[in-house]
């Protein structure tokens, strides 16, 4: 079973007060017995292993209500004590005023009596040192190192050891116990110098712990004179004059106590500047951490403000907030009423900060002189201004003000340039940030984009058993401008179309969907290639912008006849393999692109063409993407490497046609260069 | 990239390109193209002997002035095409639709005959 916190500290304290009693009571017993000569068979060491106990008891006691010094609890530690102190002392002076009110009756001879009282002096005594020494000890031990934490440990064991040195039985001056004595008081007084907690103390904790500490310095006093007369003026069974170990746990806290007034004292003058450099740090953490917890650029604004007030010591202070245009959109004040800066403004004697204050400077230099002097009506006589600087653009003014002259000195400057320094990269990291977020964003709905135009382009092309396709499209950006698919009008006859929108990108996407609907929309009527071509021109002008333009062919396909007939908008030649001849060319006819000429004249400047196929033979659509691709020279793909490339895959099924295309293609130029949208489309005849 | 000088001495306003129009580079084209018709010049030629290069949308650019020039009766003629940007012009079917000749001359007699 394991004891909680709480069980620990009540049962010990159980334990305490019942070896306490028992000491009592043997200690009464042996006396008792000496007096009327009885003997009870007390071993001489019971009583003192009672105390042992006792003193075990407190120790644990302490060790678990004392808790762990840290910079904020300093003074609750030394108030503790204080309160202990008083306490105890209170109790053993009303023991006394008892005593003294029995005094010169026949009880206060009474050694039983005074055994009795003096017993309850060893407990409220030995109270008050164990939990001295155990806040002493976390006071000691604040930012330990190893070091510090190992001959702490030393010093403990010696104090044990020197608790169970008394069961020699020596007693005060003999030199056993002298020599242990002077070795406790040595360990004793090196750790009396461990006092880092004092440096953390402020200007008045620093006099309330001088408080403190003094009335313990009285208490321990009052405690000391108290045994010694006990010691003196009474027989006792039971001396604590003579146990080394509250001895040098006495002499102990007597010396830390009088070491950390000393050092609180002397560190006095010194405080306020070290309370100064500790807000600066504080006010720098809260600058550079201001960000990550969700706050906007204002708070940073805010905090920047309040920190540079603390900091060199301001009387008013406002800051200016600024838009991109240094239009001031928002003035913050502390102590300063919102109408009085203009005249401040107007009583500033220094050329250099009127244009800090106007925006008049080369952002990415900061004058190098940012205080001067005030003469006007309003009570301040100091200036120190400065911008906040983000991304090489004045985005605000802190101006900090001051009613004596002379008020800023180069160190305050110094202090307030890391300050904003500090709000400048903060305010940067937040906009960097959002920045980050926002294209996050945008990535995600450019993917959506591409998954959505992938879905328009046909992801099957529905072959029958005379015509195999083949198809290949990418991209430059996430979304492109090249158009392709597939109708089949009936089990004789098929409808091909590729194009190609001008530009690229979102617009060109956007553009090519609305080419998918038109096509599929006019496809279903069916028209001869040409009629097709001016009424989907038709459709384009009227919802195309001024500027686009899309390439069209469409290819009509009957394989009853095996005949093709096509019309070129203004897209790429198309290119036919003979089998029979085994060579390939383009076909050169005329056609204008969607969308240029957006009047009836536009059917004059289409034609209607077309041809016969034989089994075996290959038609090749493609986009500009593909003709127009450069080398590391400059030199386009062309027509002609086009022409030889398909002439070398010919023999191949159409798949394996289309790849060696496209990897021909990528010998050529680097796939990575390629800055177009390109597609290409092989249809071989069975 | 591409660089757009204006020279608009002599009554004709000419553009003369020199580089290459992309998509980006587009926007260049235009604003010269734009100015042009604001100030509703009559005569405006474009030569194109240093345009290495022109993608569809720097096509697109002459194609939106088309109405305008129709409307604002502005005589416009393009000439020095290199044969690569003749053959995109011939591919698409601008050469019907703008006067496409080859030299500064021939923009210039064609101009002069059809002011006369």
């Amino acid at each position: 079973m394991r004891l909680s916190n709480k069980g620990v500290t009540r049962l010990s304290l159980l334990f305490a007060f019942i070896f306490w009693l028992l000491l009592l009571v043997v200690d009464l017993l042996t006396l008792f017995g000496q007096t009327h000569n009885l003997n009870f068979g007390i071993p001489s060491l019971l009583p003192k292993g009672m105390f042992i106990l006792f003193i075990i008891n407190l120790l644990i006691h302490f060790r678990y209500t004392i808790t762990k010094a840290e910079s904020v609890n300093f003074l609750d530690l030394l108030w503790k004590v204080f309160v202990t102190g008083l306490f105890t002392t209170v109790l053993s002076l009303m023991i006394r005023f008892v005593f003294s009110i029995i005094g010169t009756s026949a009880l206060a001879k009474n050694e039983l009596i005074v055994n009795f009282f003096y017993h309850l002096n060893i407990g409220l005594i030995m109270i008050f040192l164990i939990s001295t020494f155990i806040a002493w000890k976390r006071l000691i031990l604040y930012q330990k190192s190893k070091l510090l934490l190992r001959s702490w440990k030393f010093f403990e064991y010696a104090l044990v050891g020197g608790m169970f040195f008394n069961l020699l039985g020596y007693s005060l001056f003999e030199i056993p116990f002298n020599i242990v004595f002077g070795i406790l008081i040595l360990l004793g007084i090196v750790h009396a110098f461990n006092l880092k907690w004092v440096a953390y103390l402020n200007f008045r904790q620093k006099w309330k712990s001088i408080l403190f500490l003094s009335l313990v310095l009285i208490y321990l006093s009052y405690f000391f004179i108290n045994l010694v007369r006990y010691s003196d003026e009474n027989p006792l069974v039971f001396d604590l004059i003579n146990d080394i170990y509250v001895l040098s746990i006495l002499a102990f806290i007597f010396l830390y106590s009088v070491f950390a007034v000393l050092v609180i004292f002397f560190n006095l003058p010194t405080s306020s500047v070290f309370e100064k450099k500790f807000a600066e740090v504080v006010s720098f953490q809260r600058l550079s951490q201001s960000i990550p917890s969700g706050q906007n650029e204002d708070q940073v604004y805010e905090i920047l403000l309040d920190s540079s007030i603390s900091a060199v010591f301001a009387d008013s202070a406002w800051i200016e907030i600024m838009d991109n245009n240094r239009h001031i959109t928002k003035t913050l004040t502390r102590n300063l009423d919102h109408n009085k800066i203009e005249s401040i403004k107007s009583a500033i004697q220094s050329e250099e900060i009127k244009k800090i204050l106007i925006s008049d400077f080369e952002p990415l230099r900061v004058p190098a002189k940012t205080t001067g002097v005030l003469n006007g009506s309003s009570s301040y006589r100091s200036i120190l201004t400065y911008p906040v600087v983000v991304t090489s653009q004045h985005m605000a003014t802190l101006v900090l003000l001051k009613e004596v002259s002379d008020g800023f000195d180069r160190e305050m400057a110094g202090i307030i340039e890391t300050f904003v320094n500090q709000a400048n990269i903060s305010i940067e990291n937040f906009r960097l940030l959002n920045a980050a977020l926002k294209t996050e964003r945008y990535k995600e709905e450019l993917k959506i984009a591409t998954r959505v135009q992938k879905s328009l382009l046909p992801e099957k092309l529905n072959t029958n058993e005379e015509v195999e396709i083949s198809a290949f499209s990418k991209a430059a950006d996430e979304v492109g401008g090249d158009y392709y698919d597939i109708y089949c009008n009936d089990k004789n006859r098929l409808t091909l179309v590729i194009g190609d929108v001008s530009g690229k990108g979102t617009s060109a996407a956007f553009h090519m969907s609305q080419m998918k609907g038109i096509f599929h929309s006019l496809v279903q009527q069916d028209l001869s290639p040409k009629e097709f071509m001016v009424l989907a021109n038709s459709a384009l002008s009227r919802c195309l912008e001024r500027s686009s333009f899309i390439t069209l062919s469409v290819y009509s396909i009957n394989f009853e006849t095996k005949t093709v007939e096509f019309t070129r908008a203004g897209h790429c030649p198309t290119l036919f393999y003979s089998r029979k001849n085994k060579t390939a060319k383009f076909f050169e006819t005329k056609g204008m692109g969607l969308g240029i000429l957006r009047n009836s004249e536009f059917k004059n400047y289409v034609e209607l063409n077309g041809f016969q196929y034989d089994s075996g033979d290959i038609v090749v659509l493609y986009t500009d993407g593909i003709t127009e691709a450069t080398n590391a020279n400059n030199e386009e793909y062309g027509y002609s490497r086009l022409k030889e490339s398909l002439e070398k895959h010919a023999h191949e099924p159409p798949e394996l046609i289309q790849k060696g295309l496209i990897n021909d293609l990528y010998s050529f130029s680097d796939e990575r260069t390629l800055s177009d949208d390109y597609s290409i489309l092989i249809v071989k005849f069975k | 990239m591409v660089e757009i000088e204006v020279n608009s001495d002599q009554g004709v306003y000419e553009l003369i390109i020199n580089g290459e129009i992309d998509a980006s580079s587009s926007i260049h084209l235009d604003n010269a193209m734009s100015i042009a018709v604001e100030q509703h010049k009559k005569q405006i030629m474009v030569d194109c002997r240093s345009l290495r290069y022109i993608s569809s949308a720097g096509l697109g650019v002459f194609i939106s002035y088309l109405e305008d020039f129709k409307n604002n009766k502005t005589q416009f003629v393009i000439f020095g095409l290199n044969d690569k940007v003749k053959h995109v012009f011939e591919l698409i079917g601008l050469d019907s639709l703008f006067i496409v000749v080859p030299t500064k001359d021939d923009a210039i007699s064609y101009l002069n005959d059809s002011q006369a």
